[in-house]
């Protein structure tokens, strides 16, 4: 048996990773966001008061996701015209919409967060989420989508005078990855027993960032390396104590300029 | 009051202003995100602070090692956390994952150095009241104003007229043109870096007197607000981020004023928005493609 501590910190990866993830699906169609925090925000609110009126937790995390999904397809739209730098910078101002949205929003506790969420997150249940999740990752290229996804990332213009939908292929991959950033705000929510407007804020988007990045974009299994250093790092720096985020993010540096591809390769083309 | 407000609104625009030319220099000759701007505004507040306290050097004084404190760390983050991805292949990512470590690494030494809390940023000009008819102003006020119209006055002349302002726009426009007609790309790089970081810090030594505190960890909301302040005016372009500075800055001040003041970023990231939705390129287009 885990004790409880590296309990915690499995179910903190293993929600890391969905985040992860939920980046990796629209950055397979060149989109790229730096608002992941928004979405994940959205589901672990909804989520957390849907189980305290009563209602089962899967139950609340499916609307958690289908809320995230719905917000993604909001975000998305004005997403749809532009692209690279723009889009990161359009979806962080939309996290930061959402932060301040429910730091003032007082049925969900405003200011003072919400507190008194059940303990329901298990480590099993993250880990058949985190498997499920890879599972479409690495499914999605071989379906009609994430074929659609992968040929807009390379050309757009391409892909659009091959009859490819640019708006609904776009959109969806946006949304799909909120609903997964969602499922991870729920679990969130359910392990961290209490949240915050501020634990959603930019930090958090450009932490998932940095799990998709450092672990190698043309890599699906880069955000799960990605997601374990970043998670379990800093709690290994603890010997250096105040000067964890130091060491961390001179690490960061020495990562970027060593690999700045990522740790993990693209894997070998397998046979066409 | 409207006028009152208006001045207001330009005083905090201007400061906006000054961290987005920062941003859209550096985004203009390199087409990256620099995620460690806002740590370098903070590091400039702070230095800024040091000039005032402990030398007790006047606030222009301050400025200037403000300014000097921010373009020495500005160009080493281009060594360090730039150049040398640079060299390894032309990765647009990974400079943001090393500009977010050496903005951690900023952050806590300037939270050792300085304590986490808010240090309060003396200054004796913010009790000097004018009347000016209609507005009232202080002292330091009229100080950022003055400041803040020289600098760009300064960086228009810079651009325009001298030989380095030229080759940097030069590089904007093209890197591998300029590269072939002989400019020396990594000295206008390391340029633009020390340029638009000296901007950042004389923006943190202003916003230290306007709002007579400053914490490590200002750097992050300002860091967020030049980006949009970048994206409104349209990436790379000087005077789209004086525009759009002082546009976010009035509609900040109107909306604490006239609607909900706790929700004035929401107000600030939706100008953006339905910016980005009317003109996808920003206010200014500047023809530069994104295409990555």
């Amino acid at each position: 048996m885990l004790s409880s501590y590296w309990d915690s910190v499995a179910v903190f990866l293993g929600i890391n990773i969905l985040m992860g993830v939920s980046l990796y699906i629209p950055m397979t169609a060149g989109l790229i966001s730096l608002g992941q925090g928004g979405f994940m925000a959205i589901g672990a609110y909804v989520c957390a008061i849907l189980t305290k009126s009563d209602v089962p937790f899967f139950l609340a995390l499916v609307a958690g996701g289908c809320a995230a999904g719905i917000a993604g397809l909001v975000a998305g739209a004005p997403a749809l015209r532009i692209r690279g730098i723009y889009v990161m910078i359009l979806t962080l101002g939309f996290g930061e919409i959402v932060r301040v949205f429910f730091l003032n929003f007082e049925s969900t506790g405003g200011a003072s967060g919400l507190g008194g969420i059940r303990p329901l997150t298990e480590l099993w249940q993250v880990i058949v989420a985190c498997v499920i999740a890879y599972l479409m990752v690495w499914r999605i290229r071989h379906v009609r989508l994430g074929r659609a996804m992968v040929a807009i990332h390379e050309d757009d213009l391409a892909a659009e005078a091959m009859g490819i939908n640019l708006t609904r292929t776009k959109l969806l991959s946006f949304s799909l990855g909120a609903i997964v950033a969602g499922l991870a705000g729920g679990f969130y929510a359910h392990q961290a027993l209490f949240i915050d407007a501020n634990q959603f804020d930019f930090s958090r988007s450009a932490i998932t960032f940095l799990y998709v990045v450092l672990g190698g974009v043309s890599n699906p299994l880069g955000a799960i390396v990605g997601a374990a250093i970043v998670t379990l790092l800093p709690e290994f720096l603890r010997v250096v104590q105040d000067w964890r985020m130091t060491v961390f993010g001179t690490m960061l540096v020495l990562i970027a300029v060593w690999r700045p591809d990522g740790l993990l390769r693209a894997p070998s083309l397998h046979k066409s | 009051m409207l006028a009152q407000q208006l001045a207001n609104g330009v005083m905090l625009g201007s400061t906006y202003a000054l961290v987005a030319i920062g941003y859209t220099l550096i985004f203009g000759v390199l087409r990256l995100l620099h995620l460690a701007h806002g740590e370098v505004f903070m590091v400039g507040a702070f230095a800024g602070l040091q000039a005032l306290l402990w030398w007790q050097f006047g606030p222009l004084a301050a400025l200037i090692v403000g300014l000097i404190a921010s373009a020495v760390i500005g160009m080493l983050l281009e060594l360090v956390a730039f150049r040398p991805i640079r060299k390894r292949g032309n990765s647009h990512l990974a400079p943001i994952v090393s500009t977010i470590g050496a903005g951690l690494v900023l952050q806590e030494v300037m939270t050792k150095t300085f304590g986490a809390e808010q240090t309060p940023f003396p200054s004796a000009l913010s009790r000097v009241i004018y009347n000016l008819g209609i507005i009232s102003v202080t002292g330091s006020q009229i100080f950022i104003l003055s400041v803040a119209i020289v600098t760009m006055i300064a960086l228009h002349l810079f651009v325009t007229r001298t030989r380095y302002g030229i080759a940097m726009r030069a590089t904007s426009e093209n890197l591998q043109v300029a590269a072939i007609l002989g400019i020396n790309v990594n000295t206008v790089i390391l340029v633009t870096f020390g340029v638009a970081s000296a901007l950042g810090g004389i923006a943190g030594v202003l916003v230290g007197l306007n709002f007579n505190a400053i914490s490590p960890f200002m750097g992050v909301e300002m860091g967020i607000k030049g980006m949009a302040v970048m994206l409104i005016g349209g990436l790379g372009s000087i005077y789209g981020a004086m525009i759009g500075g002082l546009l976010l800055g009035i509609v900040e001040v109107m909306s604490v004023a006239y609607l909900v003041s706790s929700l004035r970023d929401a107000f600030a990231f939706g100008l953006m928005i339905l910016i980005l939705i009317l003109r996808p390129r920003g206010l200014f287009q500047t023809g530069i493609r994104t295409e990555r």
